[in-house]
C-alpha cells in the first residue's frame, strides 16, 4: 500500500507530515475565520437589511455607512489586507504570523462578503411574514431571530457555502505570512521543486474539502426546505 | 370600539407624494362586521393597517376602545396589536413552520407554559376545522386551508379585533364562501369585531353588517349594507353594486334588440327593485290578480342581506294600459322601485 503510494507520489511521501500539517493549517484557518466570519457577517447583514427603508429598525445614517464600507472593504484585495492590518492583527492577536496572524484578514476579506450574501438571502424573505409577525406584536429583535434568519435559513446556508470556498481559496495566500497551509505547502514543496505530485495531490485535498462542505451545506438547506 | 378620526396617510414619493388616505373619519362597533370595499389603490389596506399601526397615519387619530394607539410606547403598542388580529390575502404563513407551529407561534413570549400553548393551539384548531393537519407544512395545503390556519393564528391571543385585508381574493368562490361562512361564525361565536376589506361587493353583501365605499383615499358612503344596497347615492357604490346583479344584462338586451324582449303594442318592460326591509309579500301574484295584467318575468335577482331581501326582477307587463298604470302606482306605494325600460303603451 504505502509502496504503492510512495510510487504515486514519491514527494508526498518523503515528508507525509508536511501534507497532514498543511492540510490541518488549510482546516484550521478556515475553521477559525469561517466562524468569526460567520457572526459577524451575520451581523452586519442583518444591521444592513433592517436599517434600510422600509426596514423594521430604519435607520438611514447606519445604513447608508454600512453599505458604503462594505463596498470598499469588498474591493481592497486580500494581501493588501494582510499588509494593512498587520498592526491590528498584532494588537488582537499577539502576533503576525503563523495561522493566529492569518485569521484576522482572512476574516477581514471574507466578511462583507458575506455580509452581502445574507442580505440576499434575508431580501428572499417574504415581506408578508414580517408584517404578519408585526401584527402580532412581536418585537424587531424577536422578528430577526424568529423570521428573518429562521426562514432563510436555506439561502444563508448557500451564501456560508460560498463564502467558505472563497475562503479557502483565501487561504493558499497564508504562506505570505508563514500561516502555511495547502496552498503553501503546494508552491514551496511543490512548484518551486517541480514536484508535480504535490500540486496534485494539494489540489485534490482541497476539491475534498469544498466538496465536503458543499455536501454540508446541501443538506442544511435541503433539510431547511419544506 | 375603534373610532378612526381624520386619519390621513401620505407616502412620500420620488416625484410626487401619494395621498393613500385623506381625511378618514370612521366608527366600527363592537362586535360587527364592518366592511371596507373600493378598487385597487383606493387606499383601503392603508387605512386597515393604520388600525394596528402597521402603518402609522400622517395625521389623524385611532382611537380603540377610548386609547389613541398613536401616542402609546412601542412596548404598550405590541401588547394592543396582540388583541388585534389580522390575516391576509396571501395567508403569510412561515414556510419553515407546520401548522402547529405557525399558530404556536403567535403565543410565543405570553408567559403560557408549553402545555398551555400546546392546548390552546389544538383548540384553535380544532374551531378552524384544521385539527388533522397539525403536522402539514403550508406548502402542502391549499389556499383555503392556509387562510384557515392564518384565522387560528390571528385568534391566538384572544384578540378583540380581526382585521381581514382581502383575506378571499387569492380563492375561488367556493372556498370563499367557506371562509366567509368561518369567519361570520367566529363573529357570532366569540363576539369578535371584524373589519373586511375587500373589492367584491359579493363579499359585503354576504357578511358585512355595515360597509364603508372608498375611492382615492376617501369614504365616499357608508352606512348598514341594507340601506347602501338599496339606496345606493354614488355612482361608483352604484357600479360595486350592479356587479353582484344580473338586472343589468337587460340594457345589454334591449341594445341588441334581442326577440326575448320584443314587446307587442301596449306592452312595457319595467325592473323592480326592492329598496325596504321586509318585502315579503308575493307582489307579483298580487298585482297579477288584483290588477288582471300579466307580468313575465325576464330576470330576476333576489337576495338576502342581513335577513332581508334585496335585488329586483325585470319583467315584461301586459294587459290594459289603465291597469298597468294602477299596478306600477300599487308598486311604487309598497316601496318598490319601479324603472320603466321600456314602453310601448303609446304605439
Ligand atoms: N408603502 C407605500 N409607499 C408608497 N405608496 C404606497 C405604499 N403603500 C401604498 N401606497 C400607495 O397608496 C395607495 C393606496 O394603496 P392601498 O392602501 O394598498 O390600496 P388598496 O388596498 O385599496 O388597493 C396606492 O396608490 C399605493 O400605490
Ligand atoms: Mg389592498
Amino acid at each position: 500500500m504505502s509502496e504503492a503510494l510512495e510510487k504515486i507520489m514519491p514527494n508526498v511521501m518523503a515528508d507525509p507530515e508536511r501534507f497532514w500539517d498543511s492540510v490541518l493549517a488549510t482546516l484550521e484557518m478556515t475553521a477559525w475565520s469561517g466562524c468569526i466570519m460567520f457572526v459577524l457577517g451575520l451581523f452586519f447583514g442583518v444591521i444592513l437589511t433592517v436599517t434600510r427603508d422600509g426596514g423594521i429598525l430604519k435607520q438611514r445614517a447606519v445604513h447608508q455607512i454600512l453599505d458604503k464600507l462594505v463596498n470598499l472593504f469588498r474591493s481592497i484585495p486580500f494581501v493588501i489586507f494582510i499588509a494593512i492590518l498587520l498592526p491590528v492583527t498584532k494588537a488582537i492577536m499577539g502576533t503576525k504570523i503563523g495561522v493566529r496572524g492569518v485569521i484576522v484578514p482572512l476574516v477581514a476579506a471574507s466578511v462583507f462578503f458575506f455580509a452581502r450574501q445574507v442580505e440576499t438571502a434575508l431580501a428572499g424573505v417574504d415581506p408578508g411574514l414580517i408584517e404578519a409577525a408585526e401584527s402580532m406584536g412581536k418585537s424587531p429583535i424577536n422578528i430577526i431571530f424568529t423570521v428573518y434568519l429562521h426562514e432563510s435559513v436555506a439561502a444563508l446556508s448557500r451564501g456560508t457555502t460560498i463564502t467558505l470556498i472563497n475562503l479557502i481559496g483565501l487561504t493558499a495566500m497564508a504562506g505570505y505570512v508563514g500561516a502555511g497551509g495547502l496552498g503553501d505547502y503546494a508552491i514551496t514543496w511543490g512548484y518551486n521543486y517541480g514536484h508535480t505530485d504535490v500540486i496534485w495531490v494539494s489540489v485534490l485535498a482541497i476539491v475534498v474539502i469544498v466538496t465536503v462542505i458543499q455536501c454540508i451545506g446541501g443538506l442544511i438547506a435541503k433539510k431547511a426546505t419544506h | 370600539m375603534i373610532e378612526i378620526k381624520n386619519v390621513s396617510k401620505v407616502f412620500k414619493g420620488e416625484k410626487s407624494d401619494v395621498h393613500a388616505v385623506s381625511n378618514v373619519s370612521l366608527t366600527i362597533r363592537d362586535g360587527e362586521i364592518f366592511g371596507i370595499i373600493g378598487f385597487s389603490g383606493a387606499g383601503k389596506s392603508t387605512l386597515v393597517r393604520c388600525i394596528n399601526l402597521l402603518e402609522r397615519p400622517t395625521s389623524g387619530e385611532v382611537l380603540i376602545d377610548g386609547q389613541d394607539i398613536t401616542k402609546i410606547s412601542a412596548r404598550e403598542l405590541r401588547s394592543a396589536r396582540k388583541k388585534i388580529g389580522m390575516i391576509f390575502q396571501h395567508f403569510n404563513l412561515m414556510p419553515s413552520r407546520n401548522v402547529f407551529d405557525n399558530v404556536a407561534y403567535a403565543l410565543k413570549g405570553s408567559g403560557k407554559s408549553k402545555n398551555e400553548i400546546r392546548e390552546k393551539v389544538r383548540e384553535l384548531l380544532k374551531t378552524v376545522e384544521m385539527a388533522d393537519k397539525e403536522t402539514a407544512y403550508p406548502s402542502q395545503l391549499s389556499g383555503g386551508q392556509k387562510q384557515r390556519v392564518a384565522i387560528a393564528r390571528a385568534l391566538a391571543n384572544d384578540p378583540k379585533i380581526l382585521l381581514c385585508d382581502e383575506s378571499t381574493s387569492a380563492l375561488d368562490p367556493q372556498t370563499t364562501k367557506q371562509i366567509l361562512n368561518l369567519l361570520k361564525k367566529l363573529n357570532q361565536v366569540l363576539g369578535i369585531t371584524t373589519v373586511v376589506i375587500t373589492h367584491e361587493m359579493a363579499v359585503v353583501k354576504e357578511l358585512c353588517d355595515r360597509v364603508a365605499v372608498m375611492d382615492h383615499g376617501k369614504v365616499i358612503e357608508q352606512g348598514e349594507t341594507f340601506s347602501v344596497f338599496a339606496n345606493p347615492k354614488e355612482p361608483l357604490t352604484k357600479a360595486f353594486i350592479a356587479t353582484t346583479s344580473n338586472l343589468k344584462k337587460i340594457h345589454e338586451l334591449i341594445a341588441e334588440n334581442s326577440p326575448a324582449i320584443a314587446l307587442k303594442p301596449g306592452e312595457i318592460i319595467a325592473k323592480l327593485s326592492y329598496t325596504e326591509r321586509s318585502v315579503s309579500e308575493p307582489l307579483i301574484s298580487t298585482i297579477s290578480q288584483k290588477f288582471g295584467i300579466v307580468l313575465n318575468v325576464i330576470f330576476a335577482d333576489i337576495d338576502f342581506i342581513q335577513g332581508s331581501p334585496i335585488g329586483g326582477t325585470v319583467g315584461i307587463f301586459s294587459g290594459e294600459r289603465e291597469k298597468i298604470t294602477q299596478a306600477i302606482q300599487y308598486l311604487i306605494e309598497k316601496n318598490v322601485f319601479v324603472e320603466v325600460i321600456k314602453d310601448e303603451r303609446s304605439a
